[in-house]
This record gives C-alpha cells, sequence and structure tokens, in this order.
C-alpha cells in the first residue's frame, strides 16, 4: 500500500501527447455581458500552463470552453492537427459517486471505455499512484478533503488523457494536502500529460508552471513563460495582480 | 357495548394462530400492491428519467398533468377503471373486472404518478449535482439516466415505499374494481371496511394492526435507508 508521497511502483500513464491548444476567435457571454474575448491563444503542448488572473477574469470559463463542457457563442478551440485529444477535468468541487472509492474509478474506467480486461489493472496502478490503495473500499464520501481531490484526479487520468484540465485543485485543501496533491500534478506532467491549471495560489503557479496566461475581465493580458511573468509581469493589470497577492500572502 | 378486551384477545388470536382467512387476505393485499409498485417503477422510474433529462414539445403540460395525478381520489380511479373494464367498457373484452388484476390496474394508476413525478424530482436535482462531472467523462443526455437512478437509489426506493404506502392502504379502487370477493378480491382494507359493518370487530381489528404493523416496517425501511445514504455521504 503506497502512502501518499511514496513513489507509486507503476509510472503514470505514458502519453503521446497531442499538437498544442489553440484558440482562435472565441467570444462568450451571458445576459448581453461579454464575460470572455480571446481573438488568439496558443497553449504549447507538454507541460504546466497556469491561467491566472482575479475573480472574474473567465478562468474557469476559458478551461471549460478548452475541455469542451461550453460551446462558445463563437469561435473555436482545436488541439493539434490530428483526431480530438484524450481529455480530462478535475473541478474545484468534484462531485462524487456515492459509491466507495474504487467503485468510482471503475466508473470512470468503464464509461470512458477502458477494455474491460485491463480495467483492474489500471485501477490498482491509479490507486497506488493516487496513495489512495488502502481507502479503496471505503466510501468515496467520506474521504478527507485532499483525499477527495486526489480521487478526482485519478478518475481525470482514467482516460489515460493528453491533456488535463485543473480547475483551483488546492483551493480548499490544507497545506499537507495541498502538497500531495501538488506532488501527483507533477508525477501526471512529468509523465507526458499537458496540465493546464486554473489556481489563486501563486506558490503553486510558480513551482509547476512553466507558461501563465493571465486573464482580467474575459482577455488575455499577458502570456509568458512562468518565470518571466513572476520576475517581471508585463501589463499593468498583471503586476497589480501580482502585487495584491503578494501582499495578502 | 362491546367488551374491548374480548376482541384485542380474539383479534390477537387470529394473528398468533396463523387464522387461514385473515391470512390469505394479507397474502392478497401484499401480492396486488407490489405488483402495482412494481409495474409503476418500471413504467414510472424511467418515464420520470425522460422528463428530467429530455426536452420535448408538451413536457411541462406533461409534468403539470402527472403532479395533479398524485393526488387523485381513489375511488375516482375506481371508478374510471371500472367504466373501462366493465363488460360494455373499450376494455370489458379483457375480463378483468372483479380480478385482482383490475385492482393491480386501478392501483398502478394511483402509484404511477408518485413514482414518475417523485423521480423526475429527484433525478433533475442529481443532474444539476453530477451533470458537469458526467458530461466531463463524456456521459451526456439519456447516458446519463442509468447513473444517476443508481447515484438517487436510497431516494428511489424511498419513493417506491411511499408509492406502496399508498395502494396498501387505499380502499376506494379495489372496492369498486374488486368487489370484495371473499377469497378472490377482499383485500385489507376492503375487509376490514366490511367486517366493521358486519361488526365482526376482531378481525376488522386484526387486519388493522398487521395494516399498521405494515406502515411501521415501510417507515423504519425508509429511516434506514436515509441513515445508511447519510453515513455514506458524510465528509
Amino acid at each position: 500500500m503506497a502512502e501518499p508521497g511514496a513513489e507509486p511502483p507503476t509510472p503514470p500513464p505514458a502519453s503521446p501527447g497531442c499538437g498544442p491548444i489553440r484558440v482562435s476567435g472565441v467570444r462568450h457571454g451571458a445576459d448581453g455581458r461579454l464575460l470572455l474575448c480571446i481573438d488568439r491563444l496558443e497553449i504549447a503542448s507538454g507541460g504546466v500552463s497556469v491561467i491566472l488572473g482575479p475573480n472574474g477574469a473567465g478562468k474557469s470559463l476559458l478551461l471549460r470552453i478548452l475541455h469542451g463542457m461550453i460551446r462558445p457563442d463563437e469561435g473555436r478551440v482545436s488541439f493539434g492537427e490530428g483526431p480530438p485529444c484524450r481529455q480530462g477535468m478535475v473541478f474545484q468541487n468534484p462531485v462524487l459517486l456515492r459509491r466507495s472509492t474504487a467503485a468510482n474509478i471503475s466508473y470512470a474506467l468503464r464509461v470512458q471505455g477502458c477494455p474491460r480486461h485491463r480495467r483492474r489493472l489500471r485501477l490498482r496502478e491509479l490507486l497506488e499512484l493516487g496513495g489512495l490503495a488502502g481507502q479503496a473500499r471505503q466510501p468515496a464520501r467520506t474521504l478527507s478533503g485532499g483525499e477527495r481531490q486526489r480521487l478526482a484526479m485519478l478518475r481525470a487520468l482514467a482516460a489515460e488523457p493528453e491533456v488535463l484540465f485543473l480547475d483551483e485543485p488546492t483551493s480548499s485543501l490544507d497545506p499537507a494536502a495541498a502538497q500531495a496533491l501538488e506532488r501527483l500534478i507533477r508525477r501526471v506532467a512529468g509523465g507526458g500529460t499537458k496540465v493546464v491549471m486554473v489556481t489563486h495560489d501563486l506558490g503553486l503557479a510558480s513551482r509547476l508552471g512553466e507558461e501563465v496566461i493571465f486573464l482580467h475581465r474575459g482577455r488575455v493580458r499577458e502570456q509568458s513563460a512562468a518565470a518571466a511573468f513572476f520576475a517581471a509581469p508585463r501589463s499593468t493589470e498583471a503586476r497589480a495582480f501580482l502585487a495584491l497577492n503578494q501582499v495578502r500572502r | 357495548m362491546h367488551d374491548y378486551a374480548d376482541i384485542f384477545a380474539r383479534s390477537f388470536g387470529l394473528i398468533l394462530t396463523g387464522d387461514p382467512g385473515l391470512w390469505s387476505v394479507v397474502l392478497l393485499s401484499l401480492r396486488v400492491s407490489l405488483s402495482a409498485v412494481a409495474i409503476s417503477a418500471l413504467l414510472g422510474m424511467p418515464l420520470g428519467a425522460l422528463l428530467a433529462m429530455a426536452r420535448f414539445p408538451g413536457r411541462q403540460p406533461l409534468i403539470v398533468l402527472i403532479n395533479a395525478l398524485m393526488g387523485i381520489p381513489p375511488v375516482v380511479v375506481g371508478l374510471i377503471a371500472y367504466l373501462l373494464l366493465s363488460r360494455s367498457g373499450p376494455l370489458g373484452v379483457l375480463g378483468l373486472l372483479y380480478t385482482p388484476a383490475a385492482m393491480i390496474i386501478a392501483q398502478t394508476v394511483l402509484v404511477l404518478p408518485i413514482v414518475a413525478a417523485l423521480t423526475r424530482q429527484q433525478i433533475e436535482q442529481l443532474h444539476a449535482e453530477y451533470g458537469e462531472q458526467l458530461r466531463s467523462f463524456g456521459v451526456r443526455g439519456l447516458r446519463a439516466v442509468p447513473t444517476l437512478l443508481w447515484e438517487g437509489r436510497h431516494g428511489l426506493t424511498t419513493t417506491l415505499l411511499a408509492g406502496f404506502g399508498r395502494a396498501i392502504a387505499e380502499v376506494g379502487a379495489v372496492i369498486i374494481v374488486g368487489g370484495n370477493i371473499n377469497h378472490v378480491t377482499r383485500v385489507m382494507t376492503t375487509a376490514i371496511a366490511l367486517e366493521t359493518s358486519r361488526g365482526n370487530l376482531a378481525l376488522a381489528l386484526a387486519l388493522g394492526a398487521i395494516l399498521i404493523l405494515i406502515a411501521v416496517g415501510v417507515n423504519a425501511v425508509v429511516t434506514m435507508l436515509s441513515l445508511s445514504a447519510g453515513r455514506g455521504t458524510r465528509g
């Protein structure tokens, strides 16, 4: 049985990856208000891209549009040139099925087309990857906050995604649980899965992120390498955002 | 004036000695009501799920109609079923009037709206909670229904038990379409009405006690299900 921080016996799913994520001419609104307006955005394949911005900037909306959960009023999102990418998403408040931890993962494996003969092995791999082998038979809704978030992540990994979208994955976690999840994200990204993450945790963003996309009022104000962004943000909005959040931290 | 102590003693005697007349009525009641609930579940749950998930013309009026039918008086259902099943009625050729089948049909008409309406409500709530997560797994539209039904199993079981409560306790419909024929269509409620009017209070009381025990048992099961559902969702 693996502890949350221990190395898993099997590596995360190797992924061939898909091409860059291209957003072109996306407009989306509600109640007559334009919430997202992105003329052109290209998110490189591989690594971890972090979407930052103040509340109401459109970060979670962008993530849902990228994942195909919401069809934008205008514009399109494409993933490289080939067939559609396998994708997974972890929500800020993931909804766990009223079943055991293992049954939650088995469900995700089944509905996402994992062949029956592979499911048992994949289930074991995933449980050990997330350090949840000891809680396999526990009702999922009785897990701690950190365990629930890791379980949500494992379900999203069931489809062996080439792109994983994370919506504020550590927002409600204590430092230890956040650290365990961060290790898991690092391991998944290290295995070749592209990670696109929305977060308010600047520490997490600076440790994991390779590039930062900064949104403000539904528009991309800045897209740059994470190190450059945190050292010297170019836009005034990003400077103000970092200053405010660093003071708060 | 009745000797109540004697009536109580004789009624418990009937229960404890396994009086065949009494237990045949109890078993027929259970058979009729459980059959009606089973048919209502088979028809009502998919109908409720369809109303919750699908969008089609006439959906809203259908929801209003089904909600309204939840409160339909059993005697009216009995009357309509009687008109349909009587020899000169459109279904008279089936020869079902005054048979347990007619009683099952009448009770199904009473229970089906309850099952369909409460299933719709629960599936809509569950879909609001699970919809985004399931879409993320690629489970969209009506494909989500089996998952939602399973996730709502505790609430849906309570719905079926509520339907069973309505069926087992009603008298108006079954007495019209069943005719309260001894050993054929006599169920607990109709037997209680008859035996009370005859002055056979011991038998009426024995049947009443069993009916109350069934009601308490159903409620106990509902409570246990709610508690077990709560245990599984804490945290």
